[in-house]
This record gives structure tokens, sequence and C-alpha cells, in this order.
């Protein structure tokens, strides 16, 4: 039975068909050419199955058979201020960028205070205005990733543009706000993001994925960032779709020597989620620090595919991903680490460690290293196990009683995360948000 | 406040604790010593409510309840406290905010008010001082990556802000550093009063000198086998645990 599904390959018709809607508006020149090369390739690449290696755990054809009409402008989807109240944390000097649906939303934006050299707002408003290194940047790419991405390419229209020239260090964050809603009508929304930070320049970036009203939707998200020689950015995605939320996104980076992505992605909520993240080491002394968080529950799925390739000598990564998993739902982490030949000195550690609050939870996790070089340093290691009966115990010398002990434990093994954000309005929310999921006191 | 009556305690079948007998009243310390491996850290943890052990024979009352009917956490409530041989590290939890849950924990069943976080800081700073320990600690992990002699030095910070009934310090003594064992002792002497009690489980004469036990007993395989005054510790250390051994095996 399960073969059948995994093997049928369902219509691309809907999607194709926005495709052709696209074509017939009027774009650059060059834009056209690579949603031509988006679409070309998602034609001839097939859905993933399960017997792809790379989603062998992740069961996709929910999202595949699942109708979902793709858009191609922007609609009155009424959405007001006060439905963003839980979603808009951000404090005094914040910019905050909202996108409906993939689209750019100046009413529900702000924003804030901005030093000279930065451009934050919608990559449509970049694309018609001729901006060229949003134009560079997304010419350069030859679509090579997965069929969703592919996708986003093909349907590519807007999405956050963010720049920073060289040297300029924001002083505020940046939030990009992407709201899925369907207004009951299954949507499929495929928002592009492009974020440059030119030489020397420092950012704190926080992407949130969530949703307004109610039945399916599939946000399929692309991220593209690229960090010049010494530029740093402390980035942060909230995954926290709801139950019938599906959401695919990918954020690819590309740094230069002595830049630093130091990361964060936290998923709270989604039916099925992935959460591609893929960064090159692409100049001396580079360093990336992904950090993550998925706290999983009901029969959801987050599968966070992580992946490093070491393409330069004395570059430095550290991967740490970390999951809370309770009923029957199931979490699959693969982080694969890739050294070339000629990257010697590599230092590469990554750690997947899983929390199991019920036995009919699953995890898959496959740490991966694929090293070319002799002249490196690399640790890989995967855990996934229960609250020790020892420490349960000594809780319980204390006075305190099992059910308390395993609740502050279990916020415990998730705060270790969230404690290393050092954006205080975003640490403190999501360190609410754990403690009232597992609430010890 | 303890009576121990013909305790017997095994685990996956083997019987470890053969028949102990113990009473220790209100105001007393009581010592115990013994060779490694005779049953000592497994009376502590059969009496702090382990439920690795199963109990097969003997009763424990404490504070005239029966002790071996409450689950561990009660035991503590009711002012059990036992500082571990060997404490668990617990990453991801701050030594402030778990012995502000025990503390509370402890607390509601004495229906006393909770201690907010101001109050119980406050506490907590003062017993820090007492007990000597560097403030930072308090934002630590518990135990994560301390040394030996600080995980033990946290037990009595425990014990300090906890203030229990009856404190069961098991081995508490060894890899302490001279001043730390002067700290643990001065605490355990400013804890003797009327209504409390120690059991001190030690391998070191040096321990005895700071807190003088009202009565030292003897734990070999599974059972006490001589209590007595100050002097059976002299003995002990003078001609070890063989002369014991050749004692019980003589008609
Ligand atoms: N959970 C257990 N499983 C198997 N054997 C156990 C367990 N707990 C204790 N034992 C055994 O019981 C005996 C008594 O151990 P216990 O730890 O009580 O000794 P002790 O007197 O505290 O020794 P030490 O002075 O070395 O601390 C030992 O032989 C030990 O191996
Ligand atoms: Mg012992």
């Amino acid at each position: 039975m399960t073969e059948m599904l995994d093997t049928a390959q369902p219509n691309k018709a809907h999607y194709l068909s926005a495709v052709d809607t696209l074509r017939r508006g009027s774009y650059p020149a060059w834009l056209a050419q690579v949603r031509q090369a988006g679409a070309a390739r998602f034609s001839e690449t097939e859905f993933p199955t399960r017997r792809h290696e790379d989603w062998r755990f992740t069961n996709v054809a929910p999202i595949i058979t699942t109708p979902f009409r793709p858009l191609t402008g922007p609609e009155d989807w009424n959405v007001s201020v006060s439905d963003l109240e839980s979603v808009l944390f951000g404090t005094a000097g914040w910019t905050e960028l909202v996108f409906i649906n993939g689209y750019y939303s100046a009413a529900l934006s702000r924003i804030g205070s901005l030093p000279k050299g930065v451009v934050a707002g919608s990559l449509a408003d970049a694309i018609s205005s001729g901006n060229k290194l949003a134009e560079h940047h997304l010419s350069v790419r030859r679509e090579s990733g997965n069929v969703f991405n592919a996708l986003n390419t093909a349907l590519l229209q807007d999405g956050a543009f963010v720049h920073l020239h060289a040297g300029a260090v924001l002083m505020f964050p940046i939030h990009l706000v992407h709201v899925t809603t369907g207004l009951n009508e299954p949507v499929a929304a495929n928002p592009r993001n492009l974020v440059v930070l030119g030489r020397d320049a420092q950012a704190d970036i926080i992407e949130s994925y969530v949703n307004i009203g109610a039945g399916a939707y599939f946000s399929n998200a692309v991220t593209d960032v690229a960090l010049e020689s010494g530029a740093r950015v402390h980035w942060h995605t909230l995954v926290n779709e709801s139950e019938e939320g599906y959401r695919l996104g990918s954020t690819r980076v590309n740094q230069d020597r002595n830049s630093a992505f130091r990361s964060f992605a936290i998923t709270l909520g989604g039916k099925i989620v992935r959460n591609e993240l893929t960064t090159v080491l692409d100049g001396e002394g580079a360093e990336a620090t992904l950090n993550g968080l998925y706290l999983t529950g009901g029969e959801q799925l987050v599968d966070n595919a992580v992946a490093i390739e070491h393409a330069k000598p004395h570059c430095t990564s550290w991967i740490g991903y970390k999951g809370v998993l309770d009923n029957a739902s199931s979490a699959v982490y693969s982080g694969k680490i890739k050294v070339r030949r000629n990257a010697q000195k590599t230092d590469s550690r990554q750690l997947n460690r899983n929390l199991l609050l019920s036995d009919r939870a699953t995890v898959n996790t496959k740490p991966l290293l694929e090293i070319f070089a002799d002249d490196v340093k690399c640790t890989h290691g995967a855990t996934v196990g229960q609250h020790p009966k020892e420490v349960i115990f000594y809780f319980r010398s204390r006075g305190m009683n099992e059910a308390m002990a395993r609740a502050m434990l279990t916020y415990g093994f998730a705060d270790e995360v969230i404690n290393q954000i050092d954006i205080e309005p975003l640490r403190r929310r999501l360190d609410r948000a754990v403690c009232e999921r597992y609430s010890p006191i | 406040m303890l009576e121990i009556r013909n305790l017997h305690a095994s685990v996956e079948g083997n019987e470890i604790l053969k028949g102990i007998n113990l009473t220790v009243k209100a105001g007393e310390v009581h010592a115990i010593m013994g060779p490694n491996g005779s049953g000592k850290s497994t009376l502590a943890q059969v009496l702090a409510g382990h439920d690795a052990y199963e109990i097969t024979a003997g009763s424990v009352r404490f504070l005239d309840q029966d002790l071996l009917e409450l689950p561990a956490e009660e035991r503590a409530r009711l002012g059990l406290f036992l500082a571990f041989q060997y404490p668990v590290e617990i990453p991801g939890i701050s030594n402030a905010y778990f012995l502000q849950a025990a503390l509370n924990e402890i607390r509601k069943s004495h229906n006393l008010p909770e201690l907010d976080a101001m109050d119980f800081r406050e506490l907590l700073n003062d017993k820090m001082e007492l007990v000597a320990i560097d403030p930072r600690f308090a934002e630590r992990p518990v135990n994560e990556g301390f040394s030996g002699g600080e995980k033990k030095r946290n037990e009595i910070l425990q014990l300090a802000v906890l203030e229990p009934r009856l404190a069961i310090l098991d081995e508490t003594d060894s890899g302490l550093d001279i001043d730390a064992l002067r700290i643990v002792s001065d605490g355990v002497n400013k804890l003797r009063s009327p209504e409390r009690a120690t059991i001190l489980v030690t391998h070191y004469n040096r321990l005895l000198n700071y807190i003088v036990p009202d009565v030292i007993h003897v734990l070999v395989n599974g059972a006490i086998v001589r209590s007595g005054g100050k002097e059976l510790a002299l003995e002990l250390e003078e001609k070890g645990y063989d002369f014991i051994r050749e004692e019980l095996v003589a008609p």
C-alpha cells in the first residue's frame, strides 16, 4: 500500500499553470530566466519518496497530494495588526517586516532604527526598482536544491530583501515575519528571502513562520544568505506553524573568509516541518555555529536537515541540535559535514541529542561525515534517551515528586539551547514557551 | 527520631543489609564506619527511599511515621535529607532554581507560604556565605562540571537551605579540603539542636575530631557489629577492620 503511494508522482499541473500565469506578467528578463530555470528543474525532478535517501523518514505524500493553490500575486487576506499581536514581539528600534503568504505588507510592517547603508524591505520592490545586488544574487545561483526549492524559484515573486553595506552594524534586530493564511482554502506560499551582508557587517536576524486562521496550508520558503568577508550574523528561525500546517524551508548560506554564521533553528509547531540549513564555508577562517531545538507532540513530524561544506582550510563548525519528543510524534535529524580535499585544519563537531517523553515517539538521527582532507579534527555523535533514574531520585530526595522532576529536567534540557540566544525579548519569549509547555512549577 | 529494626534489604536478589538495628534520638550525632562494600551507602539510600532496593524484612520509624511506607519525596518533606556520596549532575537547571523548587515543595507540605524568587535569593545568599560557596554557583547548573569537593560542598549548601530534621551525610568529608571540612563540620555542629539529628558515614577519624559523635557504629557485611564511643574509632584506626571480623568468627 505504502509502496503505491511512494511511487505515485502526483500531478504538478496546478503549480506549472501558476508558472504560466506569472510568465504572462511583465518582469525583467533576468527574472524570467531564473524562474524558467526553476520551472525546468521542478518539472524534471521527481517529488521525493521514502526511497530517496534524504527523505527516507519524511513522508511528504500529504503535501504532494493536497491540491494547494499556488499564489501568483497578493490578494486581500484581511490580516490586521491585531491578528499579529502574538507574533510581533519586537521592542523599540526593531525592524519588523511582515509578509502575508510571501507578499510584503507595508501596512503591517515597521521600519525601526536602521543605520546608514542598510536596506530592509520587500524583494519584489528591490527587483522592480532594478536593484543590481538582488539581480546578481538571484541569477548567479544555479538552482540545484531539491524539487521544492525549484518550485520556489519557479514562482519567485516576493519575500524579504535585506542588504547591509560593508561595515554596517545593526543595533536592533530585523524580524522577518512570514504569515501563511488561507481564508479556509489550502494555499501554497513560496516566500523567497535574500539577505546579503557586506564586508564586516553585523546583524541579528529573526525569521518567524506562523499561521493565522484554520485549515491546511503549505509554506515553502527559501532563504538565501550571503556573508562577505568578516561579516557576522546571528540568525534565528522560529517555526510555529499550526497543527494543520506544512512547512518545507531551506536556508542556504554562503560564507566568505572570516565570516561567522551563528544560528538557532527553533521548531515549536507544524504538522510536517522540514528545515533545511546548508552553509558553505567558502573562505579561510569562516565559522558556522548551528544550534537547533525542536519540541514535538501529537503526531507531528519535524525534520532538520543540516549540511555544512568545508570548502576552504582553517574553518570551524559546530552543530548542536536538541529535540524533545512527546506522544506519537517523530523527528528526523541529519547532519552532513563535507570536508573538501584542500580544507585542511578543519575543526568540526556535531551533536544531536533527543529526549523521548513517550515510548510512542520516534527519532531517526544520522550525523554524517564525508572527509576528503587528511589534517582535520571532526567529531560527531547522537543520543536518544530518557531522563536518568538516578537524576529523578535526586530530585525526589529533595522533596520534589517525579512529575515535577521530569518537567524540570525537560525544561532544563530545552532551555540549554534557548539560554544561548542573546536577543533578550526573544530569549524570554521562548523560555516562557518552553516553561509553559512542560509546566515545571 | 529514627528507629531501625532488623532491616533487611536486597538488590537484584543479593541481600546487602542483613538485619540492621539502629536508634537515633533527637539531638544526637551518630557515626557509621565500615569497610568498602559493607552496605553503608545502601543503608543511606534505603532510608532516603531509593526504589532499586527491596526491603525484605524489618521496619523503620521516623518522627512517628512508618518511613518505609512513604515515597522518597515525602520522606524529604518530612525532614529527612541525604547528602549523596556521589551527587548527580543536572544539566540545564541552575542551583538556585533547583533549590527554590525543593524548598518550596517542602514548605508547601508544611502549609508554609512559598518563597518568591526575591526572598529565596536573599536566603540563598545568606546560606552560600555560611558555607563559603562562591555566589556564582547559584547560576551554575546543579553539580555540572563541579569538582569532587565542590559537589560535596553543594550538598552542604542544600542541607543548610533545606534545614532537615535528620541529615545523613554519606562520606561528605571524602574529597574535602581542610577549609571545606571545617565548614561542613561547623554546619553540622550548628545544626546540632534538641530537635535535629545527624548520621555521618565516614572512613576518617579526621572528621570525628571536628564533630564529636555520641555513638560510633561499625557496619560489616550488612550488619552493625559494634557500637561505642569515640575510643572505638581510635581502636579501628589502630587495628583496621580485621580485628572485628576476627572477633565475629571467634566462638
Ligand atoms: N544497585 C546495586 N546493584 C548491585 N549491587 C549493588 C547495588 N548497590 C549496592 N550494591 C552492592 O552492595 C554492596 C554494598 O554497597 P554500598 O555502596 O552500600 O557499600 P559502602 O559500604 O557504602 O561502601 P563504600 O565505603 O565503598 O562507599 C556492594 O558490594 C555493592 O556492590
Ligand atoms: Mg558508600
